[in-house]
């Protein structure tokens, strides 16, 4: 039971200009994860010709599709904030997909550290278009918002919504991924149980049940669930990070 | 770290597990249901209804989530 829970392994230990830098799973699923991003920006978006290929029709699809949804959550003056969505979006689903690639890779926002630091970014965000638009004292003021003695429960309010996030999509992947290879041992445990009566020594040790049966799995866990924590992840950057920048009009109002 | 506590520790993390599971289940129930009878009564808006039954039912889930990881962590981590 204790190889199941832990966390991210430590790959590779060395000091670099005195500090000792420890690549873990997560940072080399992270690694992997930009370069096949970057990879795949590069390519689809070379060669784009008026008159588009299947491809670029697909391409040009799925960039309007966010470019409207980013449009109706944050309103059309916030449109620029669309390639960031996308960015965190993409990284997400394919930091939670990765796992399903290789042993070594562990899906990247399986990791708190991860999901805390695309948290603490959407914050720092928030803030900043906060104070750049009412300034550092209107952002104090804006605490203590209705009333004065509502200060502690609006700054309980601002903490809460980055834990509440990261701890969210961390603890949906990672408990999916927990689940999956209990699941799986079990499995093992199960074949082995079934097969133990054919004297061959080969035979019995064949995994039938591990076949099919972690594939479905790892659809729901992996598949399905890290499309949606992707999506709540944003859907909720996108209110937080528009709800701190209205309309031009109603500031200058 | 006695039998005692081990089993003690499994037990919290069941009970955890079993009170953080009952709330969420309420209200996701609740929601499905309310956004199946929208569109029932509505066939044409299904579509937003279901994204944002999906996104309703995603969000709820993360009080689930929190005591998932404290069961986990109680079982792994102690």
């Amino acid at each position: 039971m204790e190889g199941i829970g832990n966390g991210p392994r430590i790959l590779l230990e060395f000091s670099l200009f005195g500090l000792d830098v420890k690549i873990t799973q997560t940072v080399l699923s992270s690694f992997v994860v930009m370069v096949v991003l970057l990879i795949l920006s590069w390519r689809l978006g070379k060669g784009l010709q008026k008159r588009p290929t299947r491809r670029q029709v697909l391409v040009e699809k799925g960039v309007s599709i966010l470019y409207n949804l980013v449009e109706d959550t944050m309103g059309k003056h916030n449109s620029h904030f669309t390639p960031f969505i996308g960015a965190l979006f993409c990284s997400s689903v394919l930091g939670s997909l990765i796992s399903m690639f290789g042993g070594v890779l562990r899906s990247a926002t399986a990791d708190l550290s991860t999901t805390l630091t695309w948290a603490l970014i959407v914050t720092v965000m928030v803030w900043y278009h906060n104070i750049k638009r009412n300034g550092f004292f209107g952002w104090l003021k804006g605490f203590s918002e209705p009333v004065a003695v509502m200060t502690p429960m609006n700054i309980m309010s601002e903490i809460a919504q980055p834990i509440s996030m990261s701890f969210r999509h961390f603890g949906n992947i990672a408990g999916g991924s927990v689940l999956t290879t209990m699941i799986y041992g079990a499995l093992a445990a199960g074949s082995s149980l079934l097969l133990s009566w054919i004297p061959n020594e080969i035979v019995s040790s064949i995994p039938i049940l591990q076949v099919g049966i972690p594939a479905f799995l790892s659809i729901y866990f992996d598949l399905f669930t890290g499309f949606i924590q992707a999506l709540v992840f944003c859907m909720l950057t996108m209110v937080y990070v528009g709800a701190a920048c209205p309309p031009p009009e109603e500031t200058a109002a | 770290m006695s039998e005692l506590v081990k089993g003690l520790i499994a037990i919290g993390a069941g009970i955890c597990m079993g009170f953080g599971a009952i709330g969420p289940a309420i209200g996701e129930g609740n929601a499905v249901g309310k956004a199946l009878e929208g569109m029932a009564r509505q066939p044409e808006v299904t579509s937003t209804l279901r994204t944002n039954m999906i996104l309703g039912c995603a969000i709820t889930e993360s009080t689930g989530i929190y005591s998932l990881v404290i069961a986990l962590l109680l079982l792994f981590v102690f």
